[in-house]
């Protein structure tokens, strides 16, 4: 494992200095992947969170000093394969319905006796700054490849979170009365070079929704779909959009819904 | 009579709440949702979660083609919002416009409050040809000003469209970049150099 560990930093050292050398010769996306791709093979720097992940996971940690083998992600107590293609849904112990990452943060309060603000402080990795939720969010995502995305979807608050998503979808605001589908409405169009799926439709919903989480080249950095969110307001010049918000939660289960037949292939590799 | 007062008061209340609870015609409070589920960052407001007429309408319907009394209503409202240059003169420098073409920062939480916003027209636009790095959401705009010459009512549609993109059409996806603020009145004649000056890498 730390040998594989040291194997994936040395890629991903020599990652960062291709992101230099491509942006000065083609601005395009497609063509640095495509580089990494052709030095690295199927090498995913994500892995390092995933194997973070999961020896924090199989950790004692937290006041009672207990693993996670007891959180139940919605398939039964400690059974992560193919729980994030499941997901958000309700949960009957927190009466609430939940995305991954913040049921994640349930089972670290509740199991192991950590405070939200400890498991929160870090929602977001930022170089040396490493988030356990972003690695325990890798490794269970990992444990869903190749799972179909099928929801629940039979409590009428995983309908509710649904429909509000889908409200949320179309909300404009904003000094740019930008909403998400004034980017994702429509099949075939691009920003610049990128190229936009049309998210109210099953092809572009799976398209987008089993390839996150990422390793997002241009960062350095594993991406959740919570941090993916909050990165489109921001561009949508919103206030901060917080984690695990109804709102959060919703475009999520709005999303992952409309992705539904879709098989899971995160984490991936964008730009 | 006492009792009765009562109940028609108790409808009332019961009648505004489920209006508020359904702001937007049906389904889920998104706007309260919207309050709820943000905080405020640095230049991005709780207030920009607050929808204008137009938003609100623009969202009203969404889904389905805009019914043409609505449709009227959002023109009026944006017209009224447009101003012609002060001086009356509509170009600026081309260069700076060719800047603010390219510009995609502005107003976002993580941008500098204290420099100007761009207009980011390559996002949607095609307008240069030696640019590649184009989107495709809006209109191809290359040799916008060749094609269409520089009539006083060219110029003053072209104006209208940068100023206030829903003066023309309701629910644009184009941001009202004069009537919100985004861009000074001097970079909107600085985009409109680079639109029809003949030198323009547009007009080439």
């Amino acid at each position: 494992m730390t040998r594989r560990a040291r194997a994936l930093a040395g890629a991903l050292g020599a990652l960062c200095g291709l992101g230099l050398t491509t942006l000065q010769a083609a601005p395009s996306t497609e063509d640095a992947i495509a580089e990494y791709h052709a030095m690295f093979g199927d090498e995913n720097p994500a892995e390092l969170w995933q194997i973070r992940g999961e020896a924090l996971w199989h950790e004692k940690r937290g006041p009672r000093h207990v693993d996670m083998s007891g959180c139940d992600l919605g398939l039964g107590a400690g059974v992560i394969a193919g729980a994030y293609a499941q997901l958000p849904r309700w949960f009957e112990d927190t009466q609430q319905v939940q995305d991954l990452e913040t049921r994640l943060v349930t089972c670290m309060t509740t199991l192991q006796g950590l405070s939200r603000e400890e498991v929160l402080k870090i929602k977001f990795g930022d170089g040396e700054k490493k988030s356990e939720l972003e690695a325990l969010t890798a490794y269970v995502v990992t444990a869903a490849k190749g799972a179909e995305i099928r929801l629940p979807m039979q409590h009428p608050a995983e309908r509710a979170a649904y429909a509000l998503g889908q409200g949320v979808f179309y909300y404009r605001a904003g000094p740019h009365d930008f909403a998400c589908a004034t980017c994702h409405g429509e099949t075939g169009k691009r920003i610049r070079l990128q190229t936009l799926p049309k998210l109210t439709e099953p092809a572009g919903a799976q398209n987008a929704y089993t390839h996150w989480p990422a390793y997002r080249v241009s960062q350095g950095e594993l991406r959740t779909m919570e941090w993916r969110l909050q990165d489109c307001f921001r561009q949508q010049r919103l206030p901060q959009l917080k984690f695990g918000s109804e709102v959060a939660i919703g475009l999520t289960m709005f999303l992952a819904k409309t992705a539904e037949g879709g098989v899971m292939a995160a984490p991936s590799i964008k730009r | 009579m006492k009792p009765l007062l009562k109940l028609f008061l108790q409808a009332i209340v019961i009648g505004l709440l489920a209006r508020s609870a359904q702001a937007d015609g049906s389904g889920p409070n998104v706007a309260a949702a919207m309050r709820a589920s943000f905080e405020a960052k640095r230049q991005a407001t709780m207030a920009r979660l607050t929808q204008d007429e137009t938003q609100r309408l623009c969202t009203q319907h969404a889904a389905l083609p805009l019914p043409r009394k609505v449709a009227a209503r959002i023109t009026a409202l944006n017209r009224a919002t447009v101003k012609p240059p002060s001086d009356g003169a509509y170009f600026g420098d081309l260069k700076n416009g060719e800047v603010i073409a390219q510009t995609g920062t502005g107003l976002q939480s993580s941008d500098d409050p204290a420099k100007p916003a761009g207009g980011n027209c390559y996002a949607c636009h095609e307008l240069a040809g030696s640019e590649l790095a184009f989107g495709t959401i809006g209109p191809s705009l290359r040799q916008y000003g060749k094609l269409r010459g520089n009539s006083p009512a060219v110029l003053a549609y072209t104006w209208e469209k940068l100023y206030n993109s829903n003066a023309q059409m309701p629910c644009s996806n184009m941001p009202r970049f004069g009537a919100r603020g985004i861009l000074r009145e001097q970079q909107l004649k600085d985009l409109m150099a680079f639109l029809f000056d003949p030198a323009s890498p547009v007009n080439q």
